[in-house]
């Protein structure tokens, strides 16, 4: 429990430290505005970390997140706001194509990152064919929610601290949660158990498509309008918050409040070098050096922990 | 998993058979029918015309990926978790500086390779630092380098696009023997692969690796100085791809990479490497570099939209996986 909890520190620490670099430059950022502002994109990807880390849970890697995200982005900004009910059958059908892949890899024992690798194609695709330029609008009911204004804090970030929440007790808590981790942790004991495993891998692929369909909601719902490649970053981003938010590649060892947390110090990490006046040139670069960097302290932290 | 242990429990009978599969079916053989095939559906349509053309660009594109590709396969060869996602920023980073460095001056073409590829060995040598001193999983490792590579890129190059010398752009886009020269450098690349995978003591290392890490390291295989030769080489193949593309395309683009890294990985799985390491196959590369260029032109021919096409070269690419995964498992 205490390794846990230390697990859960060091991500917290490097987002107050960089949110506090942040006020230190930018003290206007600290309202109720500023933190919206601030936190605003994080939504949609904080979504997107978590169905990465469903994937990572079970020992594997999508690297079609990011287009499936631009995939439900265009359906969303199209049919859902079009014809809602064709709209929603379309994502649904998606997340069913999560559970068929997840199924298929584990009985065929495909390579879950070449298999993702094909399937970016065809999301890709899919987003070209729905939405050959950008455009569409969001439904009314989603634009209202993201635009939403609660007292006390920012939907930025109570958004946040609810899908970190959900998340933890889908993973951390419920007993579905042990049995997915369960299936990263040992796949054979699981299955010598009496679990079937297939069964579960598809679970934890739904569980990715799900929470994929929600970011390009949110996505569309702040951004107002979708584009093909909308959320191709993503891929990327969502692999380094998982890891940055303490999870690891093997063995189901992933934590849903991290993988939020990541998405938001990567978020953040952009915003603050606009603060630092620096070139825009270096964005992507310092989301890079700021994953080395925490990783590099998490390394001697967890030397401390073997130690202790 | 249970298959493959009730296999092993099975004894003679299954082990014979396997022997002859494996015999019969070479890994590479399906990458190389399977670009045939799309040849030939291509070639349907055209009603036969357009063969050679089409057979020239299908090589020259090819070995672009080839020859990231042979960089890559070392890599994957080492096991779980080992892939190069670097390898796009660094065919960028190493496009850009260098041909910014020859300006077009042709006098400077030799000093313009040389630093491409020293870009490329300061890469790899990042990616491996990272991984060695971090103790990071390979993947985050290089995807966090290929980042700060990428702004590195961004930063020097402005959006300028500069024009490679003359000498050099002619050199690859033209041909030798109506063979295209990027194509023969490709080939060179992967002869050298294949000698060093299979002819030399550091081939059977990285191989050794592959299979079992825990027991090439107690035969005393320098573990690190491999994993060191495999990162390094993987990022120089890709600075030197990328040097090859910006002369070939006319000068480097910030983007030139980003196919890349998908492609990369793709050649390497098609062609009969095992993504979970130890098994690796230089001839497949080439196949299946081929096969992907072929699937595109066959998807253009037909006339169809730019999403129809996406969405069949991943159902194709995802097909192809699944069919070579089920002949790996039976092996």
């Amino acid at each position: 429990m205490s390794g846990d909890r230390l697990r859960i520190l060091l991500p917290v620490v490097s987002l107050a430290v960089l949110l506090a670099s942040v006020f230190y430059l930018q003290p206007r950022a600290m309202s109720y505005f500023g933190l919206n502002l601030l936190f605003n994109l994080a939504v949609p990807l904080a979504l997107a970390t978590v169905a990465q880390m469903m994937i990572m849970m079970v020992n594997d890697i999508d690297l079609s997140i990011g287009t499936f995200v631009s995939f439900c982005a265009c359906v969303t900004a199209t049919f859902v706001h079009d014809a809602p009910l064709v709209g929603y059958s379309i994502l649904a059908l998606s997340v069913g194509v999560y559970a068929l892949l997840g199924a298929v890899i584990h009985l065929r024992g495909l390579p879950a990152i070449v298999v993702t690798l094909g399937m970016s194609f065809v999301w890709g695709g899919l987003a070209v064919l729905i939405l050959p330029s950008p455009g569409g609008a969001p439904p009314d009911w989603l634009r209202a929610l993201m635009t939403m204004k609660p007292p006390l804090a920012p939907l930025a970030v109570i958004a946040p601290v609810i899908i970190a929440l959900v998340g933890h007790q889908l993973i951390k808590k419920s007993a579905l949660g042990v049995l997915l981790r369960g299936v990263g942790g040992n796949e054979r004991a699981m299955e010598r158990a009496g679990w079937s495993v297939w069964q579960l891998k598809a679970t934890a692929y739904a569980l990715a498509g799900l929470f994929g369909v929600m970011a390009g909601m949110a996505l569309v719902g702040l951004t107002t309008s979708a584009d093909a490649n909308i959320a191709l970053r993503y891929t990327l981003l969502s692999i380094a918050g998982v890891i940055l938010g303490g999870g690891e590649f093997t063995g189901g060892r992933v934590s849903p409040v991290g993988a939020v947390i990541g998405a938001l110090t990567l978020t953040l990490a952009a915003s603050f070098l606009s603060f630092l006046r620096l070139s825009p040139d270096w964005q992507i670069g310092a989301q890079g050096a700021i994953l080395i960097l925490v990783l590099a302290v998490r390394l001697l932290f967890s030397r401390r922990e073997r130690a202790a | 998993m249970t298959d493959e242990s009730f296999d092993q429990v099975d004894g003679v009978e299954p082990r014979l058979k396997q022997l002859a599969s494996r015999v019969v079916h070479k890994p590479w053989i399906w990458a190389y029918l399977t670009a045939a095939l799309t040849f030939g559906a291509t070639m349907i349509v055209s009603g036969g015309s357009g063969a050679a053309s089409l057979l020239y660009a299908a090589f020259t594109f090819a070995s672009f990926a080839a020859i990231v590709g042979v960089g890559q396969m070392f890599v994957i060869t080492l096991g779980p978790g080992n892939v190069d996602l670097s390898i796009p920023a660094a065919m960028t980073l190493a496009a850009t500086l260098s041909l910014k460095f020859m300006g077009g001056d042709a006098s400077l073409i030799l000093p313009g390779v040389i630093i491409a590829l020293v870009i490329g060995l300061m890469c790899g040598v990042f990616n491996f630092a990272l991984i060695l001193l971090l103790r990071i999983p390979p993947i985050i490792a290089t995807l966090s380098s290929s980042f700060l590579f990428q702004s590195l890129a961004i930063w020097s190059n402005r959006g300028l696009r500069i024009k490679p010398p003359d000498p050099l752009a002619d050199f690859a886009t033209g041909g030798t023997l109506s063979i295209p020269n990027v194509a023969l450098v490709g080939f060179l690349v992967a002869l050298l692969g294949w000698f060093v995978l299979e002819r030399t003591i550091a081939g059977r290392w990285i191989l050794a690796i592959g299979q079992n890490t825990r027991a090439a390291m107690l035969s005393g295989v320098p573990l690190n100085g491999v994993r060191f030769a495999v990162y390094t080489g993987s990022a120089v193949l890709a600075a030197f791809a990328g040097f090859l593309l910006a002369n070939f395309s006319g000068g480097a683009n910030l983007n030139m990479g980003a196919e890349y890294m998908l492609m990369s990985i793709a050649v390497v799985v098609i062609g009969g490497t095992s993504i979970a390491g130890g098994r690796s196959n230089i001839p497949g590369i080439w196949g299946a570099s081929l096969f992907m260029f072929l699937v595109v032109s066959m998807l253009n021919s037909y006339g169809l939209g730019a999403g129809v096409r996406l969405v069949l070269t991943g159902l194709i690419i995802v097909l192809v996986v699944a069919f070579a995964s089920k002949r790996s498992k039976a092996i």
